[in-house]
């Protein structure tokens, strides 16, 4: 069967083309003058001051793959090899400080290269210009969808990655003595940290089967009411996994809030700084400091 | 299911499973009661480990357990409750006040014992 394609164009000899035919001699055309397309490539990517954190060697030696891969991608009309490609691709430069925007631009350029290859080519048979790059457009911008999404999804699994890192690593949960958990809190809680921060802390009673949990609240400068809540109910919670515990570092403006909602200080074990709270957690386990006499 | 109550020295021990009807525990909360005398226990350790959703039901009822046993002249402790259903149940406002709770069994007896040992 034959389908239309492309611009309409006039019925001659038209109809008698596929655009597969049509893209299989595109991609030939481009294999043939593949050392001299990515040279111009190249040097259109450098004039335009793309990619500036890289040297021209590996721009170059990128450039050759990407250059190949597109080929590929135009030639089969898949675009998962593409697609895996651009994603290791953007996994070995994101870290380098390479932007959205250079990574399109490229991609662009190369479109645009090879498109004046074509008027060039066939600058006499318009109409037959017309069909190839009727049946080069498409494919070409989807190319460069492709590419531009996987970068962006590479850029944000970085992104949420480091989110998950950077909340893991800020809310440590450290065993100080048999049975005793302290629990440093650092910087402003979200509810998201605060659900996160709980989560942890009751996971950690239960594997370290703590019976008494110190929770340093000296660097939270300041807690809205949600939050504050939200460390009432932590401490209700540790109390059903049998844990007592004690806050301790409570600001002034902490307090006042926790006032405010009307906390119920029965429930609420508070000791001024974080050297208290440990000296009654130790009471509580039944343990006594003693200073060696021979020291200093 | 009914819920098996067993005899361990000075305590009696209830194991939940994973799935209870409202009439299971009911009927946990006769027999407990009903036995804590009989056997003139001290304490009595319920274990909630298996359960992994605790409804507003279920905490009344160990409440309300706990309370008809210390009427009855002996100590409850709710012990293996899941972090996730320790917080949910906060959230709900099933804080059981005023009931002894504990990580595990082991750590029951434990408290039981330090109790009931200053008693002796």
């Amino acid at each position: 069967m034959i389908k239309r394609y492309g611009a309409p164009v006039s019925t001659e000899n038209s109809l008698t083309e596929e655009p597969s035919e049509l893209l299989r001699e595109l991609v030939a055309h481009l294999r043939q003058n593949r050392t001299q397309l990515r040279e111009e490539w190249v040097g259109r990517i450098s004039e335009t001051r793309l990619l500036t954190a890289m040297t021209k060697d590996e721009i170059f030696a990128e450039a050759t793959s990407v250059y190949d891969s597109y080929v590929e991608a135009l030639e089969t009309e898949t675009f998962e090899a593409l697609q895996a490609y651009a994603r290791n691709l953007s996994e070995r430069i994101i870290p380098r400080g390479v932007e959205t925007h250079e990574v399109v631009g490229i991609v662009l350029l190369l479109r645009d290269v090879l498109a004046r290859s074509l008027f060039a080519k066939h600058q006499t048979d318009f109409k037959k210009l017309n069909r190839i790059l009727g049946a080069y457009e498409p494919a070409a911008n989807r190319i460069a969808n492709t590419v531009a999404v996987g970068f962006v999804q590479e850029r944000e699994r970085v992104i949420r990655q480091q989110q998950e890192a950077i909340r893991e690593l800020s809310t440590p949960v450290l065993q100080v003595r048999e049975r005793l958990l302290i629990l440093p809190i650092i910087g402003v809680i979200d509810p998201q940290r605060a659900r996160q921060l709980t989560e942890q802390l009751l996971r950690g009673i239960r594997t370290n089967r703590a019976k008494v949990v110190v929770i340093d609240i000296t660097g939270v400068a300041a807690m809205d009411v949600t939050v504050a809540n939200h460390l009432v109910q932590t401490v209700e919670a540790s109390r059903l996994l049998g844990a007592t515990v004690i806050v301790t570092g409570l600001s002034p403006e902490i307090a006042q809030t926790l006032v405010t909602i009307g906390v119920d200080l029965g429930k609420m074990n508070t000791v001024g700084d974080l050297q208290g709270g440990i000296e009654q957690a130790e009471r509580l386990l039944g343990y006594k400091v003693v200073a060696l006499q021979e020291s200093r | 299911m009914e819920v098996p109550i067993l005899k361990q020295g000075d305590f009696l021990i209830a194991t939940f499973q994973a799935a209870l009807s409202d009439a299971d525990l009911n009927q946990l909360r006769r027999g407990l009661v009903a036995q804590v005398v009989k056997f003139r226990s001290l304490g009595v350790i319920v274990d909630v480990t298996a359960m992994d959703v605790m409804d507003s039901f279920a905490s009344r009822t160990l409440r309300e357990i706990a309370h008809m046993i210390r009427l009855r002249g002996a100590e409850t402790v709710i012990v293996g409750i899941q972090p996730e259903v320790a917080f949910a149940m906060v959230q709900l406002g099933l804080t059981l006040e005023d009931v002894a709770t504990a990580l595990d069994l082991e750590e029951g007896l434990a408290y039981l014992i330090q109790k009931f040992k200053s008693v002796d």
